[in-house]
């Protein structure tokens, strides 16, 4: 007996002893699509003597529902995942504390739409239509080169977009002819519609079960997806099996964000996080984790994403007010005309 | 015996039995419910309660609002009222099919039907899709056999949900109307048969009025599941339609409108409670007594019989073998030649897809070997299968023998199954909050939805352990556990193996539950599905359906053994 307390007296001063070393545990929400390196992760927990737990909580407009709920009491010390559409949401809602990172020096001004520096700009892409090249040389037939284009009857049947009810692809897609068209965007619409738009419920069915060029053998030869996709689909023989349709508007610009949530009790640890999410060790293994473009401008792009992925030379933009203003009533407008 | 006994005393001793009995009583009842009450109240009325009482408000009830909720009342309604139907019309002759008769293939047929339950419905559209879609099987194939006449099949939205509803919920009315079916007394339809009744007679007058209480259970799990309908209504509908509980994701997730999602959640709720009020009562009217003994199980014989049989496992063959054998086919072979290039064609058979699922390419934090991945699934379905028959057994034992306080809590039961998932997931959040990160609360959120499964399945047999046999038993002398061996356990076993097989695919599946729960570490099977299928490129494609795949190995492998479990005893006898 005298022996076992000695024994775990002696274990509970071990393990005081190591206390001050333990490290400290950070956690960050993130969307379910978030994906880092295991030696880019290890570097900062050595670097900080900390651990870092990563929660992804659903897609971009859960994660952010999920933080509002719980703002009294947070899961977590950060969280990031919000992008351009939400981000209005998420500033009302008052969940981030200000942080002024060095790093944002070095990141351009068009990607900082917070002038509060609750949220931080750490990465970007184009929401764009993507073609099957294929499917266009064997039917000879001319890529379209702009949104109206679509319209034209050769054309009849071929895209296929996601509802932006549901999907935040979709929604960007929407966003890009509403900043094209303006108020009439609906009338840009009806035209698709009775040129045969096909509509589903999210990125994962439109690309994997209805595009083309995918693996899934669809029937569609025009999707909309993102400007770094045809990176991701180049045969053996090194050429891309699709690429993007780069004309004007037909991209938008999608931004997600980074912030520290209120009442974090790591506040020290969380803002070196975001310096490190912002630094070019990071930046640089994003690409290739979520296909995905770096803010920082120090960041060296991977091979296959300067050899395949295309930038818009313009993409649509829409101020975070605007969008917070119209999302609602957009996509309502929008649904009466193509789902009704 | 002396009839001039004071009358009063006698009316006294027998009330203070009767209360003797009924505090004895009570305190059993109160301790079979102790842990599944606790467990209800626990992971759902109280943090479901918590969330609708925070989110719901009066000034929700707009007209506006209302017109939307009647609109999208009546098209949950009626698609699931449909498919409903329609999954009744293919389970009941299947489930008389795997009861009645023996034939070759029987258990992996019986496994195959169990499959899609447990796949993610988005691996479920890439299938239909390989089979029904323009360029699908069907299509390939009749273009290739009438190359003149370029009809193409083209199944519209509302038909392929009602068809995926059909292919997935189809193995619940087999494992639990053949279930009941199989413990019958042949006796009673042998003494309806010598009494001059012919088959079809004997199946109208007999058999079915016996089956009624599992017909009626299994009916109302599939109306509910399709009812609540999530992910078909979202993948398949094209859009076009909503149900509740997309709508309440909508609200909830995109429109931040929880008051609506509130809204939205009470009715569903509602709707739930009464389906299983309206079950209650039908079902406890009669329940039948099954034999200890099943059935012989023997090959079809008469003619009639034989285009039954025939004609079934053609139908169920086709019908679940064509879409899931999309799955391993598109692991192993690349559909087409990578394009644009003219040397080397990179067509046919090809095992990268499944070596490439070893390697961490990217080496990312979230990879998850598939070993690991099998791993984790199997040790969250084991827990599940024990939690939720833990807490299933003393439920659906108090729930057989219906007392007053059953006849309230026996629709309770069912409203897990009939709440949002999303919803549940904001409460789960704002109750338990950091909690919610560990892994150990996975099998819970798994037996949430498998408990009402589980009772569902138990209560029925449990209820037709037949009183006689057990007092002819026990006054011929056999001792207790005799009784419990000869009769209550060979019922038992049956019910307990089909209800922990839904637990054990519930589990596989994860219904829901990623809504219900963040969890970091150990990722399974269907979450790896899901990782794969949010990238693009051929590489995650084939590695998803190579994760399909094995997923849908490992469901029929265990479904095959839990079933190795219940032929020693079909061979007994």
């Amino acid at each position: 007996m005298k022996h076992l307390t000695l024994l775990l007296s002696s274990f509970l001063f071990l393990l005081a002893s190591c206390a001050p070393q333990s490290p400290a545990t950070l956690t960050i929400m993130t969307h379910d699509s978030f994906s880092v390196s295991e030696e880019v992760v290890k570097s900062f927990e050595q670097a900080n003597n900390a651990k870092i737990i990563f929660l992804p909580s659903g897609d971009a407009g859960a994660v952010l529902n999920k933080a509002i709920l719980t703002k009294d009491a947070p899961l977590a010390d950060l969280l990031f995942g919000m992008d351009n559409t939400f981000l209005s949401r998420a500033l009302e809602a008052d969940i981030f504390e200000s942080y002024n990172s060095p790093e944002l020096k070095n990141i351009s001004d068009e990607f900082q739409l917070d002038s509060s520096n609750r949220t931080l700009p750490v990465d970007y892409g184009d929401v764009c239509i993507n073609y099957d090249k294929n499917y266009f040389s064997e039917n000879n037939l001319v890529v379209p080169q702009s949104l109206e284009e679509l319209t034209k009857p050769e054309y009849a049947g071929l895209l296929v977009v996601e509802n932006p009810a549901t999907s935040s692809t979709g929604l960007a897609f929407l966003m890009a002819t509403v900043a094209h068209y303006g108020d009439s965007f609906t009338d840009y619409w009806r035209a698709l519609k009775d040129n045969g738009v096909v509509v589903v419920d999210g990125w994962e069915t439109a690309y994997f079960t209805n595009f083309s060029a995918s693996s899934g053998r669809g029937p569609q030869p025009l999707v909309v997806s993102y400007a770094s996709s045809p990176s991701a689909e180049v045969s053996p023989a090194g050429e891309s099996l699709t690429a993007s349709i780069l004309g004007i508007d037909t991209c938008f610009r999608q931004i997600e964000f980074v912030g520290i949530l209120k009442g974090t009790q790591h506040r020290a640890l969380a803002e070196k996080f975001v310096d490190f999410m912002l630094s070019k060790q990071f930046q640089e293994d994003m690409p290739l984790q979520m296909f995905v473009y770096p803010v920082n401008p120090n960041a060296v792009l991977p091979d296959t994403f300067t050899r395949y992925a295309q930038t818009p030379s313009q993409s649509a933009t829409l101020s975070p007010d605007e969008i917070s203003a119209n999302r609602d009533e957009w996509i309502r407008a929008w649904t009466e005309v193509v789902l009704k | 015996m002396n009839y001039t006994i004071n009358h009063e005393d006698r009316k006294n001793t027998e009330n203070q039995k009767i209360l003797r009995v009924s505090v004895s009583q009570w305190l059993a009842r109160s301790l079979l419910w102790l842990l599944p009450l606790t467990f209800l109240i626990v992971a759902f009325f109280f943090p479901l309660s918590k969330i609708l009482l925070l989110t719901f408000n009066t000034s929700t009830l707009t007209p506006e609002n209302l017109q939307i909720t009647t609109y999208v009342l009546r098209f949950t309604f009626y698609q699931a009222a449909l498919s409903t139907l329609l999954t009744l019309l293919l389970g009941l002759p299947s489930a008389v099919l795997f009861a009645r008769y023996d034939f070759r293939g029987k258990s992996l047929l019986r496994a195959l039907t169990a499959v899609p339950f447990m796949l993610p419905t988005v691996v479920v559209a890439a299938s239909f899709n390989a089979l029904l879609g323009q360029r699908g099987l069907i299509n390939t194939i009749s273009s290739f056999l009438f190359p003149l006449s370029p009809s193409t099949i083209h199944p519209s939205p509302f038909t392929l949900i009602l068809l995926a509803h059909v292919f997935y919920n189809t193995t619940i009315i087999i494992r639990i109307v053949s279930t009941a079916l199989s413990s019958l007394d042949p006796k009673m339809e042998q003494t309806a048969r010598s009494l001059g009744a012919d088959s079809l007679r004997v199946w109208w007058n007999v058999t079915l009025p016996l089956l009624r209480p599992s017909i009626l259970a299994a009916t109302l799990l599939v109306f509910l599941f399709d009812f609540t309908s999530f992910g078909v209504i979202l993948l398949l509908g094209g859009s076009q339609f909503s149900t509740l509980e997309v709508e309440i994701y909508f609200q909830a997730v995109r429109q931040f409108n929880l008051p609506l999602a509130a809204l939205l959640s009470i009715i569903q709720l509602v709707c739930t409670l009464i389906f299983s009020i309206l079950y209650s009562y039908l079902v406890t009217r009669n329940s039948p007594q099954l034999a200890p003994r099943p059935t012989l199980l023997r090959k079809p014989k008469t003619l009639r019989e034989k285009i039954f049989v025939t004609t079934f496992i053609f139908l169920l063959s086709s019908f679940f073998l064509l879409p899931l054998s999309s799955l391993p086919i598109r692991s192993l072979f690349r559909l087409e030649a990578d394009r644009g290039q003219r040397a080397e064609v990179q067509y046919g058979f090809t095992t990268d897809y499944y070596e490439e699922l070893f390697i961490n390419r990217r080496g990312s934090v979230f990879y998850v070997p598939p070993f690991q991945a099998i791993l984790n699934s199997i040790t969250y379905a084991s827990a599940t299968v024990v939690l939720s028959l833990l807490l299933g057994f003393p439920a659906a034992f108090a729930l057989a023998k219906p007392t007053s306080l059953e006849k309230i809590l026996d629709p309770i039961i069912m409203l897990p199954l009939g709440s949002s998932a999303v919803m549940l997931g904001l409460g789960f959040i704002i109750t338990y909050g950091k909690w919610l990160t560990s892994p150990l609360l996975v099998p819970f959120a798994h037996t949430l939805i498998a408990l009402p499964f589980v009772i569902r399945t138990l209560q029925p047999a449990i209820a037709s352990i037949p009183e006689r046999l057990r007092q002819a038993a026990s006054s011929l002398g056999a001792s207790p556990f005799e009784v419990w061996k000869n009769i209550d356990f060979p019922i038992l076993r049956r019910a307990t193996l089909a209800a922990g097989t839904f637990a054990f695919t519930i589990s596989l599946g994860e219904f829901g539950a990623t809504l219900l729960i963040s969890r970091p570490e150990y990722p399974t099977i269907p979450v790896a599905i899901e990782r794969f299928l949010s990238q693009p490129g051929g590489l995650n494609y084939g590695q998803a359906m190579a994760m399909a795949t094995i997923l849908m190995a490992l469901t029929v492998a265990s479904i095959l053994l839990i079933e190795k479990f219940r032929l020693p005893n079909s061979r007994e006898f």
